[in-house]
């Protein structure tokens, strides 16, 4: 019997290795292989120009994934405390923008970051340039907001926070209260059973979140070419360009894609032991 | 529950479709019934009303595309998988394409309406015999500024640099154009294979990008950010200031005193195309002297129709009420003394196109 | 702990959804403006909505979009289910690193995944392309030798990132199973099919839905992996936009977010006061 239903996994099994595993195999060869077709290392030795769009890519990502952190984890927990009907509604809400497509959500900060968008002209309308020109002197049209590496931040939050509440709530919204009860019975003070039990015990929704919001965020091309001006340029951007773009190289754009992917296997199994192995499958 | 409501919505839509996409999975092959052609241009390139008129009139489907640059064309095209039929490269990208055996040779008996276009943009340089191509549009590229937000009159492609202009400034978004920008303004040829001017160049724009005065790169995005006042410098094509000067009236055109690009995109097959046939019935129809004139119309492009590019002004007159200004005829249809101020993009060796693609990446490093 | 909620909590509340909906609520705005501006008000206007029913590639954007969802969802959950019973009754030492495997498309970031299939369907293009036309050649066939990245390729790259998901949705009501159940079934009399189809799949079908849900899901929103995989002549809605957005920019992008965003809003209401009403009816029950 039991043997005999392993055998459903067969086809997937074949499948996996057809579309799975052979095209990373390709991205593989790609990355040591040249134009021409030989063996060669070029593509690995010269990304090392590319440094600073790996640290930018990093940089950014980082900083998007802690906003959402430091916004989603409060609010999950804050959620959590609220009426059923309450917290039914309030999710629907936050997974509401997530079935529409991100592009659309990008392109509708666009017009409101812009030199000439709808936030610039709010200031400019209450006299807010007014005021601070004659306070300081300047002759300020409008804040400077789009093809900012800020910009692409806010993007990155905008687009991935879902990801974050969701995982951390889920855990969250399950805690067995009558753990915390009785950390406070034995009389630890609020900061202290959020250290020694909350915390610990939703970690597993913060390592997924965490990991649902950074990959994404690492490798985005779509927000830092609308929300950046293209001068923001990411792993992403880096990549399509060579794929799609406007410089054709695939082997450099397979070497970048095979050392980003290493580069990120790397932070996650580190942050999963981190989180002592948790088997992390809070998906929605 | 409301599982069971979702996975009902979800197998009626599957259902549904399932039954649908039998009918529409047109193979692409030989042999069906649907005839279909695969068109890749540039973006705001064409009347759309003309493709639908080609369809009502031949029932051959229009596959119509867009790609924002030569170098993204070239990219999708290199990597496989694209099935374009006719694709409107300009200059120095069919030649490169020639090279790479990659351009179908056109059977012009199916294209009568080729003898309409005028001898001088027949024989050009990229096909010097004529056997790959129909010119489809040409013109000039230049600095567009707005009036309003720019106080003087820009005639160097210095401003494109000038650190004055902050924030103000639209790179183009292509190797070539803004390689060629820079070395036009360093009063290099925008043909040089030399190293050092190529990368004199890119450090010209290199620390333009350092020093702010970019405020983003951009290709066919740029008519929302001029139209708007978004930015107040760019460069870009002829054709298309004409068309973004219908929204904004305050944009000016120049071809700056240093000399220019001018340039021609031509109507090319594929050598792999599967609808040649139809192919050159959409080229024919393209170049026919009717669609040129509705083309220009629209897209302000200057045509290569020898009739059409006489006939435009009394076209417009006609449609409009109003005599087309003198002025903006020669912006779209360059007279001889600018275009000898200009220089044609020529198809560069591979390693000077290596080059041009190393520095580019850098340049967005 | 289940203390009020303070004002400040609900404060912060607020502004994460202010944060959340301004931008879609100055979409749908703009999809009303009587002008191409983004940002100026022009007067109220239903053009665009208009426009974009009439924009073909729009409109064929979006059959592309549902077609290969629900195909891609549906038969992503069939082999997926099928998949996770497998693995499940598998031994340890064949699971572990099958299923490091079926993470892979989970975990890799999707430009990665569609980079790679991209490479994987153009060499298996040319490969066939050779074996066609020695075919053509020697046995008379009349095979296409140039195959094209297409609906067929990014329905197929659609299929494999959506199994894992429903692998990961199934697993879980699998290990929840009494394993005795199908024992019990095959005692009384049931074949082993039977024991699948009338034991098995009921106990898991809370996963398959979700699964299913959760695939159709990723599917739709899928822009990155689509546009490495659907070749030049394809496009879902979310490439169609992409390449809208780096043309001169018209409010029928506003009108597509609009309608999307009514119809998912409709959709959710109805969904949920369906189960509020069979909470309410349960209720009701248990009282009585």
């Amino acid at each position: 019997m039991k043997n005999r239903l392993s055998l459903f996994a067969g086809p997937y099994v074949v499948w996996m290795a057809l579309f799975v595993v052979i095209p990373i195999l390709m991205i593989v060869f790609y990355a040591f292989s040249s134009a021409d077709g030989g063996f060669t290392l070029d593509n690995f030795t010269r990304i090392g120009e590319y440094l600073p769009v790996f640290l930018r890519s990093f940089e950014l990502a980082f900083l998007a994934t802690l906003i959402c952190l430091l916004i989603g984890y409060p609010i999950s927990c804050a959620l959590a405390r609220e009426g059923a009907q309450f917290q039914r509604i309030a999710m629907m809400l936050i997974m509401l923008p997530m079935w529409m497509n991100f592009l659309l959500r990008t392109y509708a900060w666009m017009s409101i970051l812009e030199n000439t968008g709808l936030l610039n002209r709010f200031f400019s309308a209450i006299g807010l340039f007014d005021l601070i020109n004659s306070i300081f002197g300047t002759d300020i049209q409008y804040f400077k907001m789009i093809n900012t590496p800020g910009a692409v931040v806010l993007g990155m939050v905008y687009n991935f926070l879902p990801f974050m509440i969701l995982p951390i709530y889920s855990v969250i919204v399950k805690l067995d209260h009558r753990l915390i009860e009785a950390a406070r019975d034995l009389g630890a003070d609020s900061a202290t059973v959020f250290r020694r039990v909350t915390l610990p015990l939703s970690l597993p929704g913060v390592l997924s979140g965490i990991t649902m919001v950074f990959v994404p965020a690492v490798s985005t091309f779509a927000i830092s070419q609308l929300l950046g001006g293209g001068k923001q340029m990411l792993l992403g951007n880096l990549i399509e360009m060579q794929f799609k773009g406007a410089a054709y190289n695939p082997y450099l754009g397979s070497a970048v894609a095979l050392v980003m992917m290493i580069v990120v296997v790397i932070c996650m199994a580190v942050m999963n032991r981190f989180g002592e192995g948790e088997e992390q499958a809070v998906v929605l | 529950m409301k599982k069971t409501v979702s996975l009902t919505v979800a197998l009626a839509l599957s259902a549904g479709l399932l039954a649908g996409c039998s009918g529409t999975a047109s193979n692409p092959g030989s042999g069906s019934e649907d005839r279909v052609v695969n068109v890749c241009s540039w973006g705001e390139y064409i009347d759309e009303s003309l493709i639908s008129e080609f369809e009502e009139q031949t029932g051959i489907k229009v596959n119509y595309q867009t790609v924002p640059s030569n170098e993204e064309l070239y990219s999708i095209l290199s990597l496989g998988g694209a099935n374009y039929d006719v694709i409107v490269p300009s200059d120095y990208m069919i030649s490169q394409l020639i090279e790479e055996d990659m351009l179908a040779e056109l059977n012009y008996d199916n294209i009568p309406n080729f003898d309409l276009i005028a001898d001088r943009f027949k024989n050009l340089s990229y096909d010097p015999e004529n056997k790959y191509t129909v010119p489809y549009a040409w013109g000039t590229l230049g600095i567009i500024y707005n009036s309003s937000m720019v106080d003087e009159e820009i005639t160097s492609w210095d401003a494109m640099f000038d650190t004055k202009y902050a924030d103000q400034v639209l790179m183009i978004n292509n190797s070539r154009d803004a390689l060629g920008i820079a070395l036009m303004d360093l009063g290099y040829s925008v043909n040089t294979d030399s190293e050092e001017e190529l990368q004199a160049a890119y450090e010209r724009l290199a620390k333009a990008k350092e020093d702010g005065v970019y405020q983003a790169f951009v290709m066919d995005e740029i008519f929302d950010k001029m139209e708007s006042g978004e930015a107040a410098i760019s460069t870009y094509y002829a054709g298309d200031y004409l068309s973004m000067l219908q929204n904004n009236p305050d944009l000016k055109y120049v071809v700056p005193e240093e000399g220019s690009n001018w340039f021609v995109d031509a109507m090319c097959v594929l050598k792999d195309a599967e609808n040649k046939d139809e192919a050159e019935e959409w080229i024919n129809f393209m170049c026919s002297t009717e669609a040129s004139l509705r083309n220009m119309d629209y897209i302000w492009y200057a045509s290569p129709n020898e009739e059409a590019l006489e006939q435009y002004p009394a076209y417009y007159e006609e449609n409009y009420g109003e005599p087309l200004d003198q002025e903006l005829y020669e912006i779209m249809a360059a007279p001889q003394e600018v275009l000898d101020r200009c220089e044609a993009y020529l198809v560069r060796p591979v390693e000077t196109r290596t080059l041009y693609n190393d520095l580019w990446t850098q340049l967005s490093i | 702990m289940k203390n009020k909620p303070s004002v400040f909590s609900r404060v912060f509340m607020a502004l994460v959804f202010v944060f959340l909906y301004a931008p879609i609520f100055v979409l749908i705005v703009f999809s009303f403006n009587d002008s191409n501006s983004r940002s100026v008000w022009a007067g109220f206007t239903l053009d665009w909505y208009v426009e974009l029913f009439k924009d073909q590639q729009i409109i064929d954007a979006l059959y592309t979009t549902l077609a290969v969802s629900a195909l891609a969802s549906v038969i992503a959950t069939v082999a997926g289910t099928f998949a996770a019973i497998g693995f499940y009754n598998m031994r340890r030492r064949w699971r572990t690193p099958l299923m490091t495997v079926n993470n892979i498309p989970m975990m890799n970031a999707d430009i990665v995944t569609g980079v790679s299939l991209c490479l994987f369907f153009v060499a298996a293009f040319g490969l066939w392309s050779t074996v066609a036309s020695w075919l053509n050649a020697n046995l008379g066939t009349a095979l296409p030798t140039t195959l094209y990245l297409g609906f067929g390729t990014m329905l197929v790259a659609h299929i494999t990132f959506n199994i894992p998901y429903v692998i990961l949705s199934v697993m879980p009501k699998l290990r929840q199973m009494d394993k005795n159940l199908v024992d019990a079934a095959q005692d009384l009399g049931c074949t082993w099919m039977q024991a699948f189809w009338k034991v098995v799949v009921p106990e898991i079908k809370p996963g398959i839905v979700n699964g299913l849900l959760i695939a159709f899901t990723m599917s739709v929103d899928d822009f990155v992996i689509s546009y490495f995989t659907a070749g030049s002549s394809t496009a879902n809605l979310a490439m169609r936009i992409y390449a809208m957005t780096k043309k001169r920019i018209s409010p029928k992008v506003n009108a597509v977010s609009t309608l999307l965003f009514v119809t998912v809003l409709a959709l959710l209401i109805v969904i949920n006061v369906r189960e509020a009403r069979q909470a309410k009816a349960e209720e009701r029950r248990k009282a009585a």
